[in-house]
């Protein structure tokens, strides 16, 4: 055997051991400062600012919509009359109840309980995928397209969305679940969770604002 | 072979992949910060050549009256292109570049919060000035409704393709606007959670200050420019409606989306600038910074006042005569912590001991050229001035002062303050100061122009204009090749003293600064152990220690 390879001092000069020792004597490095930094807290900080920095493109879409509706001289397209609001209704109360569901397996993880976090969080993942077949379903109901006025381009640009980043919220959801069977996955704390969590919250809030904006607006 | 002892093997001098002495690291996915920071440095550089190509050919278009150098509609095609390089591919990357190789050193971290995303958010400059770039080569040519995008002349699609440069430049700024959000989500969480025990807000140099305020603009801000920016994508390429004037959309909405981020844009590009002189000018005029906490606070509050004064740029697009009134107001209101700035640097800067290097040279000059734009600023301001030069070279020549003046003056102050700490080698002075005179000059003989062209009535992005202008254009455009040159003396001090110049201290400017208490260039890690910071920045003539453990920030010594 290369006697190199056995050889500490070598490590400074080896291209792969290089990393390694770096990584070393990092983590021996933070683990005596005094001030080790909270990458987990890095990330859920990191995580909100995103947010909120995302929040405001739906905020820029739902002002567009108000200045498009409160100004338009011909608001719905010809032949169509309002949205049909009993499905919408139940899709919503669908996804809003899904924030206490999520809510719940994020408790039975924080008490150690995997088996009763991974039925809450697939029962979720279910609510959120039934909300997009209910949105799949009115969409292909409906009378007008994508391309009818400013009406029909903002009805399916915020629904579309929205649409979107419940199909992300799910994704996550699912990989989360996968990642749930990985022996020791917790040890590093729970961020994936808790912003998966974090991230389904506002999508139910955006979903609120959005309602009440198209379907129950007037 | 086996005789060869184990020890020999060891003393052979091998650059390590992180080791600052080692170029290769600059073409690597590196996460160091350090690295991170002089590739978008470098990568903004060559952008900004490229821009300055562009724009030195329409100075040479406009030499004469007439219309004769380049087509109308490439030099349509050249101004969107300048705009749009100098300020995505240009001041954005490059300043984020400063603030990447700074902010983890003057706060006493040993890297970005998020050193990945970091380096994922870099690679995205090259893409999308790749995607930019070959918009030249798309049937049709480049995007040549002007780097404002304003339906519904960015809405024509002449050639009917799908790819058009007017698509293509969308994509390049979507894609800009997720990088960028990536980045000021970093230094965000960098700035709020990765100081160094000891390093109190207001502990934080200023540099820290204007780097978080620009950062929180970008976070508020660019999400209205990508939402107009996908519903501009939508009316071109699906057949939505909603700046199409002719199928009941609204363009003066897309107006307000671009300037509500794209007013703000200005600050993100200004605020970093203001640090650089809040750092330049206490280190060579030997005193500590004037009124530093209000200038910390000032940063914010220019944050706060840049997302309600975008209106300012439509008084002309029919807006009602309450919102002028309002914008108006706000707009001059903003001035007022700019002036504080500007009123403590030059209070910094009164009575002090001068050291007239090139860095200093510059931050004079940077802060003397925005205090002249500031003025044309007012004037701008007022709506009855802002309608009657509205859309003339006026505009042009205060917001040159602002970019070029102040933005790209400050910026070769940074580059220069900081060079020796980046490439742990020395600058040649007499060629900084050559750099200074030329850009100084070009600057003013380039942009001044402007200003009676404007008054005169000489309208903005024209190929060919009236004999009565000739007179100021041509010196405007002698101005215009003089800044290409003056190009030249800095890159060949740079690339030359990188390469062969003396070998820098710690501190050769004597500054106080936690990045001032380790070698240069810095190591991987920045600090072996995280400073322990017991007193305020700019501490000079006060003979009190910036930190409790100065000996203990670097291994004592390195073989290298």
């Amino acid at each position: 055997m290369n006697p190199a390879e056995l050889d500490p001092t070598l490590n400074a000069q080896g291209e792969i051991s290089q990393p390694l020792e770096t990584h070393a004597a990092h983590s021996a490095h933070s683990a005596h400062s005094a001030h080790t930094h909270d990458d987990a807290g890095n990330r859920m900080f990191g995580f909100i600012v995103f947010l909120l920095s995302e929040s405001v493109i739906f905020l820029s879409f739902f002002v567009g919509y108000v200045v498009y509706k409160t100004s338009a001289l011909e608001w719905l397209p010809p032949g169509v009359t309002g949205l049909e609001i009993r499905e919408p209704a139940i899709n919503t109360v669908v996804l809003v109840s899904s924030s206490f569901v999520i809510y719940i397996a994020e408790r039975f993880l924080h008490n150690k309980n995997l088996w009763g976090f991974r039925a809450f969080w697939l029962l979720t993942a279910i609510m959120g995928s039934y909300f997009l077949y209910g949105q799949a379903v009115e969409w292909s109901g409906l009378p007008f397209g994508f391309t009818d006025g400013v009406f029909g381009g903002s009805f399916y640009l915020l629904t579309g969305f929205h649409g979107l980043h419940v199909l992300t919220g799910v994704l996550l959801q699912l990989i989360m679940l996968g990642r749930s069977f990985i022996p020791g996955n917790y040890d590093k704390g729970e961020f994936g969770v808790a912003a998966t969590s974090l991230f389904w919250h506002f999508v139910d809030v955006i979903w609120i604002l959005l309602f009440v904006l198209i379907y129950v607006w007037k | 072979m086996t005789n060869l002892s184990v020890e020999a093997i060891a003393q052979v001098e091998q650059p390590l992949p992180g080791a600052p002495d080692n170029w290769r690291r600059f073409f690597s996915f590196s996460t160091d910060h350090k690295v991170i920071g002089i590739q978008y440095l470098v990568t903004a550089f060559f952008f900004f050549l490229v821009g300055g190509l562009l724009a030195m050919i329409m100075r040479g278009e406009l030499i004469t009256p007439e219309s004769d150098l380049v087509d109308r509609a490439v030099y349509n095609a050249m101004f969107t292109m300048h705009g749009t390089i100098m300020l995505f591919l240009w001041t954005f990357p490059a300043l984020l570049g400063l603030s990447n190789y700074l902010v983890p050193l003057m706060i006493g971290a040993q890297d970005m919060a998020f050193p990945r995303l970091n380096a994922v958010a870099f690679w995205m400059v090259p893409v999308f000035g790749f995607i930019l770039m070959a918009s030249f080569f798309v049937p049709g040519g480049p995007a040549q409704s002007g780097w404002w995008a304003y339906p519904p002349v960015s809405l024509q699609n002449p050639t009917g393709n799908l790819i058009t440069g007017q698509t293509l430049w969308l994509l390049a700024v979507a894609i800009s606007g997720v990088a960028s959000i990536m980045g000021a989500v970093n230094f965000v969480t960098t700035i709020a959670r990765m100081r160094a025990p000891g390093m109190t807000w207001f502990r934080m140099p200023v540099f820290v200050w204007t780097v978080l305020a620009a950062q929180i603009i970008q976070l508020f801000g660019l999400p209205a420019l990508t939402a107009g920016a996908v519903m501009l994508l939508l009316d071109i390429t699906a057949g939505t409606s909603f700046f199409d004037p002719a199928k009941g959309g609204d363009p003066i909405l897309f107006q307000h989306f671009f300037w509500f981020y794209s007013h703000p844009a200005v600050y993100v590009i200004i605020l970093p600038i203001f640090g650089v002189f809040s750092e330049i000018f206490p280190v060579y005029a030997r005193k500590p910074l004037f009124g530093y906490k209000v200038v910390a606070i000032s940063s914010l509050i220019i944050t706060g006042l840049s997302g309600v004064v975008w209106v300012h740029h439509m008084f002309a697009s029919g807006t009602p005569g309450w919102m002028r009134m309002l914008f108006m107001a706000t707009t001059m209101l903003i001035s007022v912590p700019t002036g504080i700035k500007v009123f403590a640097w030059v209070a910094t800067i009164w009575g002090g001991k001068l050291r007239l290097n090139t860095p200093m040279l510059f931050a004079l000059g940077g802060l003397t050229m925005f205090v002249f734009a500031g003025v044309t600023g007012i004037m701008l301001a007022a709506v009855p001035f802002d309608i009657h030069v509205n859309n003339t070279y006026f505009v042009v020549g205060h917001f040159h002062y602002v970019i070029y003046g102040a933005v790209v003056m400050g910026m070769y102050a940074a580059l220069y303050h900081w060079f020796p700490k980046m490439t742990g080698r020395m600058y040649s002075e007499g060629l900084g100061k050559l750099h200074f005179a030329l850009t100084f000059l070009g600057t003013n003989l380039n942009f001044f122009p402007m200003h009676p062209l404007g008054l005169m009535g000489m309208p903005r992005r024209v190929a060919s204009y009236d004999p009565e202008f000739a007179f100021w254009n041509v010196i405007a455009s002698l101005g215009g090749f003089l800044l290409g040159i003056s190009t030249l003396p800095f890159l060949l001090n740079f690339i030359g003293s990188w390469v062969q110049g003396e070998k820098a201290p710690k501190n050769p400017w004597r500054a106080i600064g936690l990045e001032w208490l380790i070698s240069s260039p810095p190591s991987a890690e920045n600090f072996e152990e995280l400073p322990i910071v017991i007193a305020e920045p700019y501490g000079y003539g006060k003979d009190e220690p910036l930190v409790a453990n100065p000996d203990a920030l670097e291994v004592a010594h390195e073989s290298r």
